[in-house]
Order: structure tokens, then C-alpha cells, then sequence
């Protein structure tokens, strides 16, 4: 873009310093996508430079008629300048704003979050033209909250600069949480998943059996009453006379189990990441 | 007269056949096939260990105890894709400990170069007199003998499916939510030690770096390092894993902070194998140091080729004040105890209060 931009650059700077009297009339502001005309005064053929944000055209017009610039030319928002050479150079400046609000960008972080966890959810919208202009205009995004446990409420967030975000806790249901951003006909969905939280009341019954004991807890659940995921991992620990011994086993099916040799009595304890559970005290060998 | 030339010529050709046998040290591997003390012996057989001469090892070996050549190369160089069939003996010292009327042991250490670095392994070999030589008692191997059956395995796996959208804001999944959930600096004589545990606080399995930064008092950095093989890389939901970062030759008081980084990724993983930990004890070995001993326990039905354990030890307060790990040179057979050994400080091993262990695993993608 550079390469193309710094020669036109050079070059209307270079053909401003032979300027004459003004014989482009613009308006002062166009909306994106919108064609827009020139008028120009004078007689005689001229060449017709147009330069914008993302785009040069240059053709031969007639001066003192008006000169039509196509909606694909001024897609772009920001400055353009248009200028008319013949035997000198005229000069005008205009504005090309954003077009209505057309399109979305919706970031939703993150995309797993532990449940009742307070302003952990971040959204954030960025609205845009059909031409992906940003809309610097104030505008209304509309945000749709599905919650795991089915109601949906409707949040409005006014844009700012182009931008409008809001943040809110997860909810103590454990589930899928879906914002659909909205604004015109333009819908972005996310979805985030809010999960188990750390276990709460771990608590596990032994079975001994001759030398062995069966060990099993009952199903693992977050404080908010959650079951704990399959797959997460529950540390088992027992301790007698032949020492202690440690089994990492996962939860399946909502409980964890684990089996200990035992000799003589035995503590046997139980956790799960940073929480701990009850303990035991098995006798064994008998 | 007539052979004199000749003779001279066959005399100088054994002179020097004789000085290059000595040169190539001849003289040495005499000794080693020599099994005449004790000592000699186990040079020898070492030897034969170290050549993986395995035909002549054996027959060094006292057979009253019915040890299967196959048994004893097996245990000796390894199986089912261990860390000992990646290893090779790369030296070894010999002590005597114990002497009597045609029985002796000796102490030796065996400093075997392995795919993961130097690994010892300190034996007393029991040795009997059989007319002129001696020969080493070598215990049966005790290989796992799980009897045939069908083991049901159905725990979890994670995959990770479909691909990165090049959206913005469209497509990503977070990476896994991991904490640093205790961090201590301790001095050591060779250097400095960053050590602690980390908890992979998340629901989806983890693969996880832990990097640590020693910053000087005016907050610029002095050293980075990471912990290499000293962490159990992939955690499960709510696994807590021991780490440690070496700093050879720092000083705590050119010290001024810590920066500590724990890098997770999200990666496929699977639930099984359970490993457990079992009659883990302190105690001292031969040479007097104190380790943590114990047997892991391959609780699920396919075989793990190398396995590494991790220990964390406490003092009183909780506090993490050591941790070790150390490789087991056996594949775990499932259902079959394989012994392991951690080396803990002498000064560390007074204040252990508690400890626990977690095993890392690898194992070779199954056809």
C-alpha cells in the first residue's frame, strides 16, 4: 500500500504547487458506498485524480461537467482528495463517513469459566459497516443471554468510538452460556462454557476386605451443588505400617475410586487439587 | 647360522605382537576374564555386562538358583521398550563389603548412560567360591507374572478437533487455567533451587512449562531457567504436580526476586494409565543416603515404557522444601509393582515431615 501511496502522495502534493482557482465543488461529507458528484467549472479536457484512505483512480474528464464518482470508489471511510489537472491543477477535499451499522465483531472471553465466578465473563462488540468501515457513530448492540438453565435476557450496550463491551459473573448453574450480539440484521453467536468449580464436601467411605480396602467417594460436586467433571483427578493417600502410598485416579461416573493393600491400621485421606476430605482410619490384617 | 636370521625375525615379531597385546590392554581384560578373588570377578563380569557379552556373563553367574539366561538378559538390558534398552553401562566402582570362607559380597555401583541422563544403580552382589573361580549369586529376576485376562479399560480421553477459524474473535478456545500454588528458593551448595507445586485448576488437560527468572535488586534479570524434566508436563483437571528449576551456581543473596511463569497449552490426553504409588518409605540405602523408597503399581491394562517419579517433601508447615525425581529403568507391566528410589538431601531428609509422589509416564504409541 505504502508503494502505491507515497508516488500519489508526492504526486499531488507536486501538482497542488501548480493549484488555480478552485473548479471542483464537493460536498462536504458522503456517506460510505454512496456515489457521489463533482462538479467542476471551466472548459476543456482534464485529468481527474481521486485519492483515498485504500484507493487511487485517475481518468480524463470534461471540465464544467460533473464528474460521477462511483459507490465502489468511496467504500472507504476518511479523506479523500480529488483533483483536476489541465494546463494547471484544482484541488477539494471531502469526507467519507461510515455507512449504517451492517456488521459485528464480537469477542467473548474466555471460553470455559468455573461457575459463580464474579465478573468473569468479559464481551466486547465492535460494529462496522457494510464496507467494514468502523462505525464511529454512537450505535445500540443488543446482547442476548442464554443461561444454562434456560431463561434469556436481553443486555443493551450503547457503542462508543465504534466499541462497547460489559462484563458479568458466571452463573451457578454449570452449562452452556450463549450471547448472541446483535445489531441490525447482523448476529454473532459465542458460547462459553461455564464449568465445575472446586469440590466441595469431598467426602469418601471405605470398604475394607480381608487385607484390602475398596475405597470410593460419593459423587464429587462444586459448592453450587455441580458435579465435578469426568476425567478430573482425585489423590487418594494412605498411611500404615508399610508406609504411605498415593494413587491419582480420575473421576468416572461422578466418583472416584481407588483400592490399598492394607497393613495393620491405616489413615487414609483423600483430595482433590487444593481440596481436601474426610480421613479414615481403617485396621487392616486382621 | 643357517636360521639364525630367521629366528631373530620370529623372536622380534612376538616381542611385538607382545607389546601391542599389553598397548591395547590385554593385560586388563585378562584381569577381567580372570574370576579368581572376588573382586576379579565382578570386574569381569561387569565387563561382559558393559560388552553386552551376555553369553559369558551368564555363565559367571552361580546357577543353584535356576536364573533363565533370557530372564537374566531381559532384566539386565531391558524390555518391552524401557529406559534400560536405552541405556548403556557406562562405568561402575566396586567395593568390598563382606568376606568369609568361600562366600563374599561386594558393594557396586553401576552409573548406566541413559536416554535421560547418567542413572545409578548401587547393588550388593553376594559371590561363592566353585573351585578356582568365584561366581555371582544373581537373585531370579522377579519378572511380572499377571495372570491372562481381560482387564476392562474405559476412562476418559480429550481430543482436540477443528481448527483455528481466521475469523477474528470467532474461533478460540482458551488455553488451560493453571496456578502456581507454592514457590520456595532454597540454597543448595551447587546452586540455587526454585521448587514448589502447580495445580492445573482447570477441566481440560493440560500440557505445562514452568519457567522461572532470578531478578537482581535493580529488577533486571539475572537468570532464566525452565524445569526441564523436573515436572509431571501433562496434568489432568485438578492434577498437582511438584516442580523444580536448577540455578547451578547462583547465590540467594545476589537475589533480589523471583519472576515465575507458568506456560500452559491444551492438548489431547488421556485418563489412563492410572498409576499408584504404593509403601512409599524413607529409609537409608547402602552407600547411607537417604531415600524415599517405594513401588509404582501400573493399575491400568497397557504397558508403560518409561516411567518417572516426582516426589514433593514438606516440613511441618506444609511448606515445600525439596523435590526429587528420578526414572525407573523397568516398563510397568500392568498389575506388576516395579521398585523406585529417590535421593533426598541429608540436610532435607531431618526436616521431611511429609511428602507426596506422582508418577509421569511415556509410553510408545500402540499399533
Amino acid at each position: 500500500m505504502h508503494r502505491i501511496l507515497t508516488p500519489c502522495i508526492v504526486l499531488a502534493v507536486g501538482l497542488l504547487a501548480f493549484a488555480q482557482d478552485d473548479v471542483l465543488h464537493a460536498p462536504k461529507t458522503v456517506t460510505a458506498g454512496n456515489s457521489v458528484s463533482i462538479s467542476t467549472s471551466g472548459q476543456g479536457s482534464a485529468t481527474f485524480y481521486l485519492l483515498g484512505p485504500s484507493r487511487v483512480a485517475k481518468r480524463s474528464v470534461q471540465l464544467g461537467q460533473d464528474i460521477t464518482i462511483a459507490a465502489n470508489d468511496v467504500a472507504s471511510s476518511g479523506i479523500y482528495q480529488a483533483i483536476a489537472c489541465s494546463s494547471s491543477c484544482s484541488s477539494t477535499v471531502f469526507q467519507v463517513l461510515p455507512a449504517a451499522p451492517a456488521r459485528l465483531s464480537f469477542l467473548l472471553h474466555p471460553s470455559r469459566v468455573p461457575v459463580s465466578n464474579g465478573n468473569a465473563i468479559n464481551a466486547t462488540a465492535f460494529v462496522f459497516d457494510r464496507y467494514r468501515n468502523t462505525v464511529l457513530s454512537s450505535a445500540k448492540v443488543d446482547f442476548h443471554i442464554t443461561l444454562p438453565d434456560g431463561p434469556t435476557m436481553t443486555r443493551a450496550g450503547q457503542t462508543s468510538r465504534g466499541i462497547t463491551w460489559f462484563e458479568m459473573g458466571s452463573t451457578p448453574k454449570q452449562g452452556r452460556l450463549q450471547i448472541v450480539a446483535s445489531i441490525a440484521d447482523a448476529n454473532e453467536p459465542r458460547v462459553i462454557q461455564q464449568v465445575a468449580s472446586d469440590a466441595c464436601h469431598l467426602h469418601m467411605t471405605a470398604s475394607p476386605s480381608g487385607r484390602t480396602v475398596k475405597l470410593e467417594t460419593d459423587p464429587i460436586r462444586d459448592c453450587a451443588g455441580n458435579p465435578l467433571p469426568d476425567g478430573t483427578i482425585v489423590s487418594f493417600t494412605k498411611i500404615d505400617n508399610a508406609g504411605r502410598s498415593t494413587v491419582d485416579t480420575p473421576i468416572k461416573k461422578d466418583k472416584a475410586s481407588a483400592q490399598f493393600q492394607l497393613s495393620g491400621n491405616a489413615r487414609i485421606s483423600v483430595a482433590c487439587g487444593v481440596a481436601l476430605g474426610n480421613e479414615l482410619s481403617v485396621g487392616g490384617g486382621q | 647360522m643357517k636360521y639364525g636370521l630367521a629366528w631373530i625375525l620370529i623372536i622380534a615379531t612376538a616381542i611385538l605382537l607382545g607389546a601391542g597385546w599389553v598397548q591395547a590392554g590385554g593385560m586388563k581384560i585378562r584381569a577381567e576374564r580372570s574370576a579368581a578373588t572376588p573382586e576379579e570377578a565382578v570386574r569381569s563380569f561387569l565387563a561382559d555386562i558393559q560388552a553386552h557379552n551376555w553369553d559369558h556373563a551368564y555363565s559367571m553367574l552361580d546357577h543353584s538358583h535356576d536364573v533363565q539366561q533370557a530372564d537374566f538378559v531381559r532384566e539386565i538390558a531391558g524390555s518391552d521398550g524401557s529406559l534400560r534398552t536405552y541405556s548403556s553401562l557406562q562405568s561402575y566402582e566396586i567395593w568390598p563389603v563382606h568376606a568369609e570362607s568361600g562366600r563374599a559380597t561386594l558393594r557396586v555401583r553401576m552409573n548406566w548412560s541413559s536416554a535421560v541422563g547418567s542413572l545409578d544403580d548401587v547393588r550388593d552382589l553376594s559371590l561363592v567360591q566353585d573351585g578356582n573361580v568365584w561366581k555371582v549369586i544373581w537373585p531370579k529376576p522377579n519378572l511380572a507374572n499377571v495372570p491372562l485376562q481381560v482387564l476392562p479399560v474405559n476412562y476418559l480421553r480429550w481430543d482436540l478437533i477443528g481448527r483455528r477459524s481466521d475469523d477474528w474473535g470467532t474461533g478460540s478456545v482458551d488455553t488451560p487455567q493453571v496456578r502456581i500454588i507454592s514457590m520456595n528458593a532454597v540454597e543448595r551448595p551447587d546452586g540455587l533451587v526454585i521448587l514448589g507445586e502447580v495445580e492445573n485448576e482447570d477441566t481440560v488437560p493440560a500440557y505445562l512449562n514452568v519457567s522461572a527468572t532470578l531478578l537482581k535488586t535493580d529488577g533486571s534479570p539475572l537468570a532464566q531457567q525452565d524445569t526441564f524434566d523436573a515436572i509431571a508436563h501433562s496434568l489432568l483437571p485438578k492434577q498437582v504436580s511438584p516442580y523444580r528449576i536448577d540455578f547451578p551456581g547462583y547465590r540467594l543473596k545476589d537475589v533480589k526476586s523471583v519472576r515465575m511463569d507458568a506456560r500452559p497449552l491444551l492438548v489431547p490426553a488421556s485418563a489412563d494409565p492410572v498409576i499408584a504409588a504404593e509403601n512409599q518409605n524413607i529409609e537409608k540405602d547402602a552407600l547411607g543416603r537417604s531415600i524415599l523408597k517405594g513401588s509404582i503399581v501400573n493399575q491400568s491394562g497397557q504397558v508403560v515404557n518409561i516411567a518417572q517419579v516426582l516426589g514433593a517433601f514438606y516440613d511441618t508447615n506444609g511448606k515445600v522444601v525439596w523435590v526429587a525425581n528420578g526414572y525407573v529403568d523397568q516398563a510397568l507391566m500392568p498389575q506388576a509393582p516395579v521398585p523406585f528410589a529417590l535421593d533426598i538431601p541429608p540436610d532435607v531428609a531431618s526436616r521431611i515431615h511429609s511428602y507426596h509422589v506422582v508418577v509421569n509416564h511415556y509410553s510408545a504409541p500402540s499399533a
